[in-house]
């Protein structure tokens, strides 16, 4: 890509290595001068950045592009798109698509896919052939690949006997399992956190302790095996307390949580909206606050979305009947300001350079997201106004689907512009293409 | 149920004991929904409440429009929300909906404009009009003049069954709590709600026997088999050994008390079969007295408008 060079200018540049007044000069893709007063060349583009915070690009660990099999719901382009409006230069697509991402053949195509799309795209693979938790995917193939993470995402591996060979045979690969902590035989049938309000409402809940178990014996299977463990949207108290004392200990988990799980409780499911239904389900208060605390002294590592597109009709069946998921990838940056009592530089930490990490995307592990804002990296960067304050309109999204359940939210924080690669793909919050 | 209060459920009994008069004329008719149009939605199978409701409705001279899921465009792939909007289209002034969803008459009072939403019964949730008939069958069975509600007040009501799949019980538990009875609930703690946080009721017990003795009102509800209730009990066998309202479990209610069921009811398990002949036992008075409640709720609803228009 030969783009004309690049100043992002007036801006506090914000990455692992701490903060510093900066301008940021960009050319082929690269950043090539960090420092202030920086003279824009005859022909350059100048991002404004004044009042702004210049960080690498956010990376989402947890975004379902619905390609291929619900096109209807999303596309890469469209969920690539709307990535990149919410800040991210990378997301990590999980893989219960139809066919589901357990074979060379299927990552190969998604990676088809999102060449040229606004936002790095890796693939996270299924642990088992068809997530159907019976025998392994071919998962040498697929790391072979490049692909990092493993989980069959939307259901959790069953059978502690196959997650424990998964494990160990993940340990052979240097990957990692990301689990969707959920135990069927006490979750069947659940359709919201099961509590007072289930219990009013008449809905089938699904209890905390269907997480907690499966988080508990993971732990139990990470410490014996040495295989790495990435917990998937945790939710509950109990859960975090878990992680909390494993990680002491030293067993090799991590953890991400989801912004809904910060910002909504199980009360919200009053009305019986389906916009409101997601997997793990919204919880009552205790359990935000602990996962805001888990955000606040580190026992999670990152904030992913879940960004789980459905096209308006499935949302419009009856509570029981609509399939769990909220958007995610426009308001989680944004969510995370507003309602999160971090400094800015923790926020962008969370869903930047420490998701980039387990996400395999970093520096260390030969990927360029995530990295400090410094000459040589990879140009993908991401400029956030703190104080920018926005409502939140469905119909504004750029997901093919309109289920978030923030609309009509204002919220303080925005993202202004991402640069993916050197090219400004999002300027002044429109997409440039 | 909950939206409404002590008073606004005094009125439907008021107004019920009106419409009672009309079903025990020679011609029960009036004209009182003449030109109203009423649809009832079952999405879910029901014999008695939808006779129940349309029977209301005719008496009250409305236009009756039967809609079930089972033989209509629902089967071709139509969604609830295109069906309700069909037939709002079509011009209705109140539609009568069940469903085995919770939620959905309130999904649809959302949807709908210038129409009434009946809720007759959704998932586990809400069974209005059930509830108030059981008010009102019990307020008929106190005696001691008909005027007020006052009669309710400590009256201890005893609802024995599978209260965690039941859409009835969450109804009965606040109507009969909010004009003051006492309200305990027997089950094994698998039939139990998995929370009664906030529930307004006086207490739980696991042993009928010991609660017998200090009961004015039994409500029996039938284990519902298919929800699954048979898998949160051993047996049968077992259930109706621990909670079935028995001949010897009978006797020892006091002499006045009253025995509910809201149908349908499956003798030998919660009831047995001579229990539900006793004199005591208003069963068929309840589905006498639900045209009475309906008519009622018709009439509040479409007539005037002191009850709001989604009956939740």
């Amino acid at each position: 890509m030969s783009a004309p060079e690049l100043i992002i200018r007036g801006g506090t540049v914000v990455d692992a290595t701490g903060e510093r007044r900066a301008d940021v000069r960009v050319s082929e893709g690269r950043i090539v001068e960090v420092a202030e007063g920086l003279e824009a060349r005859k022909g350059a583009t100048v991002l404004d950045a004044g009042g702004c915070v210049v960080a690498p690009g956010l990376v989402d660990l947890h975004t379902h592009l619905r390609e291929p099999g619900r096109e209807e719901a999303e596309t890469v382009e469209s969920g690539t798109r709307a990535a990149a409006l919410g800040g991210f230069t990378a997301v990590v697509a999980m893989p219960n698509t139809d066919p589901p991402l357990d074979s060379a053949e299927s990552v190969r195509n998604v990676y088809a896919l999102a060449d040229g799309a606004m936002a790095q795209v890796a693939v996270a693979g299924a642990i088992t052939v068809g997530r159907a938790g019976e025998r392994l995917a071919p998962m040498a193939e697929l790391a072979a690949l490049g692909v990092r993470l493993f989980t069959d995402d939307g259901d959790g591996v069953q059978s502690a006997g196959l997650m424990r060979r998964a494990l160990q045979y993940a340990t052979g690969l240097g990957v990692t399992l990301g689990q969707h902590c959920e135990d069927h035989s006490l979750a069947a049938g659940g359709t919201m956190h099961e509590g007072a309000w289930s219990s009013r409402l008449g809905l089938p809940g699904m209890p905390s302790e269907a997480e907690e178990v499966m988080v508990a014996r993971d732990i139990a299977l990470s410490r014996v095996t040495g295989g790495r463990v990435h917990f998937l949207h945790l939710s509950t108290a109990g859960s975090i307390e878990l992680v909390r004392r494993a990680r002491a200990e030293g067993v090799p988990v991590t953890a991400e949580v989801a912004p809904h799980h910060f910002t909504l409780t199980d009360a919200c499911t009053a009305g019986y909206d389906p916009v409101f239904k997601v997997n793990p389900p919204l919880r009552p208060q205790e359990d935000v606050d602990a996962v805001k605390a888990a955000l606040a002294d580190g026992t999670a590592d990152a904030i992913a979305t879940d960004h789980a597109p459905h096209a308006p009709e499935l949302k419009d069946l009856p509570f029981d009947q609509a399939p769990p998921g909220m958007l995610g990838l426009q308001t989680a940056l944004a969510l995370a300001t507003t309602e999160l009592d971090l400094p800015l530089a923790r926020i962008v930490a969370l869903l930047s350079w420490q998701p980039a990490a387990i996400a395999g995307l970093d520096p260390d592990h030969g990927g360029t997201q995530g990295g400090p804002v410094a000459p040589n990296a990879v140009a993908n960067l991401c400029v956030i106004d703190p104080r920018a304050t926005w409502t939140v309109d469905p119909t504004a999204l750029a997901s093919r689907s309109r289920n978030t359940p923030y609309a009509g939210r204002t919220l303080t924080g925005r993202v202004r512009h991402t640069v993916l690669a050197g090219e400004p793909v999002v300027v002044d919050a429109e997409a440039q293409r | 149920m909950d939206d409404l209060d002590a008073g606004s459920i005094g009125d439907v009994l008021s107004v019920t004991d009106s419409f009672a008069e009309v079903g025990r004329r020679a011609n029960p008719k009036v004209p009182a929904l003449r030109g109203r149009t009423v649809a009832t939605l079952f999405f879910e199978d029901s014999t008695r409440t939808r006779m129940s409701f349309e029977t209301a409705a005719k008496r009250m001279s409305a236009d009756v429009l039967s809609f079930s899921a089972g033989s209509s465009s629902v089967k071709k792939g139509e969604s609830l929300r295109d069906t309700i909007e069909t037939i709002q289209a079509i011009g209705m002034d109140a539609v009568i909906i069940r469903h085995s969803s919770s939620g959905v008459p309130a999904r649809v009072a959302e949807w709908v404009d210038h129409c009434a939403v009946i809720n007759a019964g959704d998932g586990w949730h809400q069974h209005p009009t059930q509830a108030l008939l059981d008010l009102y069958t019990v307020r008929q069975s106190l005696g001691g003049g008909q005027e007020g509600t006052d009669r309710f007040r400590g009256l201890r009501v005893t609802i024995v069954g599978d209260i965690r799949h039941s859409r009835v019980a969450r109804s009965q538990i606040t109507a009969y709590a909010s004009l003051g009875a006492e309200v305990t609930l027997v089950a094994p703690a698998t039939l139990l709600p998995p929370s009664l946080e906030g529930w307004p009721i006086a207490g739980v017990s696991h042993d009928l026997d010991a609660v017998l003795a200090s009961t004015d009102v039994i409500s029996l509800l039938r284990l519902q088999a298919e929800r699954g209730s048979g898998a949160y009990v051993p047996t049968m066998r077992e259930y109706s050994a621990g909670y079935s309202l028995t001949a010897r479990r009978a006797l020892q209610l006091p002499p006045e008390a009253i025995i509910l069921h809201p149908g349908p009811m499956v003798r030998g398990v919660e009831i047995a079969s001579e229990v539900a002949e006793l004199p005591s036992a208003r069963i068929t008075d309840q589905v006498g007295n639900g045209v009475a409640v309906r008519m009622a709720v018709l009439f509040l609803l479409l007539g005037h408008g002191s009850l709001d228009g989604e009956a939740a």
